[in-house]
């Protein structure tokens, strides 16, 4: 499993084939200050899966998501993303984030570029990739997460729905492995859920690797390979959508679900 | 001197009272002064005033100086210090800690100096000329006045460009890091874009708060529009004089200052609005 030689870090590890876990989180641990907000989490990710991660606000969903890109260091585990380990001093945070897609709860959307400039910025700046291509690209995801003719229109111009889907589109643009979704809809209006939801039930359904901070918990049921259960810092439950929706047993579960459902 | 040179501006009644306040102020000072003297024999207040008028704006004939000058000195020590200044506010914003406490030192070390003593230290430090490979470069009083005159401009630049900086969400930083770019592209692609229209109101700020303070060159002997004046009225000889003098000297200044203070102040409104 481990590649022995440091140096071929860069290019990935070239030990790891499709039927390894995508992502292997083992025993990360994370703290903020003295707030120890991951406390020995390890969860794998196969090729293709859609994984989903509920639980209670300040859980450490959030963060956990933020591990896998290196956009937060962790204190202590490991975190292999396609066999490359992510804790490690020596890492190309650069190449890992190239096969990590992000899209955030505030869009984040760069409010100075139309939206086919957000699409287009980091596969032109980034991976130097020629100007036609990428435009012909762009073009074509703005359709798929149906903003044809939204093209030229600043952020601030979109609505909250239509501003994640161009964020949802800027992600896809970089040709990523696997696509973090951090709580994408939660700053949403009631209406304009649904749109988004759509548009990552579509990726899913095409084979895309999903890692899935959500509290729709019926989205969750319904897209999930997998469901996770957070609280304080570990997971406290797991299983497939259907045995952990009617079945959970600890009570922390129960608790939550009762709550939202 | 005529109100079209300046067009972004509109220019408000306010502008023209005050103007006109100032215009007849030294005709006022000047003729009670005239009646005083009761000296039929020499020219009015105002045609001497008119009659020192083009060298105070434009300096003696064939020699480049006067308000001109002060207005040159103002656009080269404020490009220089903008320069300057980005670089060293980029250095505030640093991830190395050395460089961003050295940043951080000069900064405030420029930021909290009077500019008249670091005038004189610029003046003193800096050799009559250059000599760079054999060939001797001198170094005019002027330039080296320009060159003292945008030191505390680039570390009031580098101050605005660090919170202008700073005052971007936390989240465009996330999700271009996200999108794999470097921290240098992060900067020059998506931040500083984003920081050019808050920080274009207080820079033209300290551009007004320059030029104002250009006649402090006239320590170092160039024939700005304060040296100027003090020569028309040393060749005058007349203590009815001076007040007008002075206040044609400060017409000029209030004249070009206050548009780009209306200006900035409307940029302000403007921008502040749309983000």
């Amino acid at each position: 499993m481990r590649s022995g030689t440091e140096g071929q870090a860069v290019s990935g590890s070239p030990t790891w084939t499709p039927d390894q876990p995508i992502v292997a989180l083992h025993d990360i641990h994370k703290s903020f200050g003295a707030v120890e907000v991951l406390k020995g989490v390890s969860l794998d990710v196969a090729k293709g899966e859609v994984v989903c991660i509920i639980g209670p606000s300040g859980s450490g969903k959030s963060t956990l998501l933020r591990c896998v890109n290196a956009l937060v260091p962790i204190n202590r585990g490991s975190i292999k993303v396609e066999g490359q380990e992510v804790h490690d001093p020596a890492l190309d945070k650069l190449a890992l984030r190239r096969k990590v897609g992000m899209v955030f709860q505030q869009y984040n959307l760069f409010p100075h570029k139309t939206a086919i400039d957000n699409v287009m910025m980091a596969p032109l700046l980034v991976l130097k990739r020629p100007r036609a291509e990428v435009e012909a690209q762009a073009r074509r995801l703005m359709s798929k997460v149906r903003l044809e003719g939204k093209e030229d229109a600043y952020p601030g111009e979109l609505s909250g729905g239509q501003q994640q889907r161009v964020a949802i589109a800027r992600s896809l643009a970089m040709n990523p492995d696997v696509m973090l979704f951090d709580e994408v809809t939660a700053a949403l209006d009631p209406e304009t859920v649904k749109e988004v939801l759509v548009t990552i039930r579509e990726l899913a359904e095409e084979g895309m690797t999903c890692m899935i901070v959500t509290h729709e918990m019926g989205f969750a049921r319904e897209i999930g390979d997998h469901i996770y259960f957070t609280d304080g810092g570990v997971i406290v439950e797991h299983g497939p959508p259907d045995a952990f929706f009617t079945q959970a047993s600890d009570p922390r579960t129960r608790a939550f679900l009762s709550q939202i459902l | 001197m005529t109100t079209g040179s300046v067009p972004a501006p509109r220019l408000t009644p306010r502008w023209f009272a005050t103007a006109a306040l100032l215009c007849c102020a030294a005709l006022a000072a000047g003729e009670a002064g005239a009646q005083l003297q009761a000296a039929g024999s020499r020219p009015g207040v105002l045609a001497t005033l008119w009659k020192w008028t083009p060298l105070v704006l434009f300096g003696p004939p064939r020699e480049f100086g006067g308000f001109a000058l002060n207005i040159a000195v103002s656009f080269l020590a404020m490009a220089i210090g903008t320069l300057a200044g980005l670089v060293l506010g980029l250095g505030l914003v640093s991830t190395l800690a050395p460089v961003r406490r050295l940043s951080w030192l000069v900064t405030q070390f420029f930021r909290n100096s009077p500019w008249l003593v670091l005038l004189f230290f610029v003046m003193l430090l800096t050799p009559f000329q250059l000599r760079i490979a054999g060939v001797a470069i001198p170094l005019p009083g002027w330039l080296k006045a320009t060159v003292g005159l945008s030191l505390p401009i680039m570390a009031n630049v580098a101050e605005i460009v660090r919170g202008a900086v700073n005052s971007i969400p936390t989240g465009q930083w996330e999700s271009a890091e996200s999108l794999a770019f470097s921290r240098l592209q992060t900067l020059w692609r998506i931040i500083l874009p984003q920081c050019v229209k808050r920080m274009i109101p207080p820079w033209m700020n300290w551009y007004a708060i320059l030029t104002m303070a250009t006649p402090l060159i006239s320590i170092v002997g160039v024939n700005d529009a304060m040296t100027l004046t003090q020569d028309a009225l040393a060749a005058e000889q007349r203590s009815e004089l001076l007040i007008p003098m002075y206040t044609l000297l400060l017409f000029f200044f209030f004249v070009y200052c206050y548009p780009i203070a209306r200006w900035t102040i409307q940029l302000e409104r403007r921008y502040a609005v749309r983000n």
